[in-house]
């Protein structure tokens, strides 16, 4: 992590320099533990250590110069929010800092103690001021996803400018005009923060430009069908991680990079890790950055993470919008469509994610899932158990787990994760 | 002839099963202390392994210990899975409640079809007796028998031992029965113990093991639960250790 050269911009954002610096401090060493330590990795992946290693400097120097240029910066914490609409009036799309166990004793002051540690952490991040993005932002969107993101929602608006989408439950016809006015009301909110207006021109280019970064991940997905498996689990969290907030053209750029010496690694029949070695999926709650603990236990216990069912991994990237729209209405439309496959936990009945997971055990011959809830998260909790009881079916082992950001039950989810390798080996 | 080692580091206590390719030897236990790596080197005193298997909580400092130089680990679900077949080859179902964790294993076999096991929290475990033995000022070993002279089962309901200790010292306030409150806190690790059993299938016939399978009253409320008496093997907490050694001689 380089410190001195981002001084002014961190004390310009009015960042709490002295905690920065620590947090920066434990995030490096973390990293370095995590990821560098790694053998056989990917040539292309000495990007995704750049932007990582940036991900406080020089991104948000980034951002800066962008608002210098009069564009506005949008922060989110869920791939509800419609990128394209974003990108499409000017302004510029990231995922805030929601990962990390940073200022809990200050959130608690504002959502109760038995809130997941997601909430707790993005709302920690700004009251302790620790985030650069949140700090960089004009515009913060949350959505109704969970009674307890809704409610943080309320209490966080007193400290950033905010505006939160209602996203339905169901998905039927009354639920899709719902999210379709949701949808409208975003583009205008847009248009006036930014005083651009949405063209179809540039809401068409916009579409195409996440297509095309959706494209590339898919396509490193696919690749890890191959056994043995090219690339590790936790660097593919790490792509999808880096996806949320880098830009875009030139992230899709660096992954497309990759997959070429993906491919070439497949070709030769290399892997990250011997043929045979136990594939598992992981599956449920998004792991936001520095959120590695499992794939990292995981990984040091003999096994490898072949795929990502989370919002960071294929829930994000399955579904592309449709191209062929050229009218306002119709791409409206096709957003609207995209945006409603999403098989988010919060809907009911969800069926579609165990039809989804099911795919994914398949093609990526999966040994095992490990189903991973955040404490306190209802949905996924709940639907750790139809997951169990889907696989049962399918007689997939699974492994389901519900813990939060700290490091107190490593010992015990080493033997619990352990002993499910054993079992699938 | 040359000699197989299996060792169990558990919270509590450590146990040792020494054999041969063929039969048991010798079996050990000492307490774990807070200094694990003296004990181990303690207990393996004067012996040459060919092959030591650790398992339990702490088997990742076995290496460290310097006490064989060809050491592999296994978690303590595999080694109960082994160690339960071997010693009752129709068990379908193991129970293992130790010093700070339960497990509750399905078994195909010699090996785990399912296992669901508690999370950082202690509660139900030996931890949980211990800790409210002392409360009630009485040795943990004959904490069972002062149970069992309860008449009247007492819903305790708290799980967790911080909660579960105010509530039995809320009773005791009441003037209750103290012999009626360990019984209630008894049947409080049952029921939770039951839970977990019926994650994995709880098919019979079940092996009860580790340390608290020496304890009266949970034996005899986990046989009223279960219909039937489990299978309990002469040492319980031997079972990881044995199964470790048998997985040294494969």
């Amino acid at each position: 992590m380089t410190t001195s050269a981002h001084q002014k911009m961190w004390e310009e954002l009015n960042l709490d320099i002295p905690a920065h610096d620590g947090l920066l401090a434990v995030l490096g060493k973390f990293y370095n533990d995590i990821y560098l330590s790694q053998s056989g990795r990917l040539k292309g992946m000495e990007y995704l250590d750049f932007v990582l290693s940036e991900v406080h400097g020089l991104r948000i120097k980034e951002l800066q110069d962008a608002k210098a240029a009069g564009r506005k910066i949008i922060g989110t914490f869920c791939v509800f929010v419609p990128e394209e609409l974003t990108l499409a009036a000017g302004a510029v799309h990231v995922g805030l800092c929601s990962g990390a166990e940073v200022g809990s004793d200050k959130a608690e002051q504002l959502v109760p103690r038995n809130t997941c540690a997601l909430i707790k952490s993005f709302i920690g991040f700004k009251l302790a001021r620790l985030c650069p993005f949140t700090e960089s932002c004009d515009l913060v969107i949350g959505e109704t996803t969970c009674d307890g993101k809704k409610k943080a929602y309320e209490a966080f608006a007193d400290h950033v400018n905010m505006e939160v989408l209602e996203v339905p439950q169901r998905k039927t016809a009354s639920d899709r005009a719902l999210w379709k006015s949701e949808v409208i009301r975003y583009k205008a909110v847009l248009e006036e923060l930014t005083g651009n207006t949405i063209t179809e021109e540039k809401l068409q280019a916009a579409i195409k430009l996440v297509n095309e970064k959706r494209r590339a991940l898919q396509r490193l997905n696919r690749l890890r069908h191959a056994d043995p498996a090219p690339i590790s689990g936790r660097d593919a969290l790490l792509i999808n991680q880096v996806s949320m907030y880098d830009d875009p053209v030139r992230f899709t750029q660096s992954i497309n990079t990759l997959c070429d010496q993906i491919e070439e690694r497949i070709a030769a029949g290399e892997g990250v890790v011997p043929a045979g070695t136990p594939r598992l999926l992981l599956s449920g709650c998004p792991m936001a950055v520095p959120n590695w603990k499992l794939p990292f236990i995981v990984e040091s216990s003999g096994a490898v993470i072949v795929g990502e069912e989370s919002c960071i991994g294929s829930r994000n990237t399955r579904d592309l919008v449709s191209e062929e729209a050229t009218s306002m209405d119709a791409m409206i439309d096709a957003l609207v469509d995209r945006y409603l496959q999403i098989d988010c936990a919060c809907f009911t009945p969800n069926d579609e994610r165990q039809d989804n997971l099911k795919t994914m055990v398949n093609d990526l011959k999966a040994d095992g899932v490990l189903h991973y809830s955040l404490m306190f998260c209802q949905p996924y909790e709940h639907e750790a158990l139809k997951t169990e009881k889907t696989m049962h079916q399918e007689q997939v082992p699974v492994l389901s787990i519900s813990t939060d950001y700290s490091m107190e039950d490593v010992e015990q989810l080493k033997t619990r994760i352990e002993a499910f390798i054993e079992m699938v080996s | 002839m040359a000699l197989f080692g299996g060792i169990d580091i558990g919270s509590r206590s450590i146990e040792l099963v020494v054999r041969d390719p063929h039969q048991v030897i010798s079996r050990k236990k000492t307490a774990t202390t807070f200094d694990p790596q003296a004990q181990i080197r303690r207990l393996s005193q004067g012996l040459v392994f060919e092959k030591l298997v650790a398992t339990g909580y702490g088997r990742a400092l076995v290496e460290k210990a310097g006490i064989c130089p060809d050491i592999e680990t296994i978690t303590e679900i595999k080694a109960y899975g082994l160690g339960a077949h071997d010693l009752f080859p129709l068990a379908q179902t193991v129970l293992d409640i130790g010093g700070q964790d339960t497990k509750a294993i399905a078994l195909m076999g010699s090996k785990v079809a399912k296992f669901e096991m508690n999370d950082r929290c202690a509660a139900g475990t030996g931890k949980f007796l211990e800790h409210l033995a002392t409360v009630f000022q009485i040795p943990l070993e004959e904490f069972g028998h002062y149970a069992l002279e309860g008449s009247q089962r007492l819903e305790i309901n708290a799980m967790c031992t911080v909660f579960a200790e105010t509530e039995a010292v809320s009773l005791m306030a009441r003037g209750t029965n103290p012999h009626d409150i360990a019984l209630g806190l008894h049947s409080s690790i049952v029921k939770r113990t039951l839970t977990m059993l019926t994650r994995v299938g709880a098919n019979q016939p079940l092996l009860f093991a580790g340390g608290v399978a020496n304890n009266p009253c949970v034996i005899q409320l986990l046989t009223e639960a279960l219909g039937s008496a489990p299978l309990i093997p002469e040492e319980p907490e031997m079972v990881g250790a044995h199964g470790a050694a048998l997985h040294a001689i494969r």
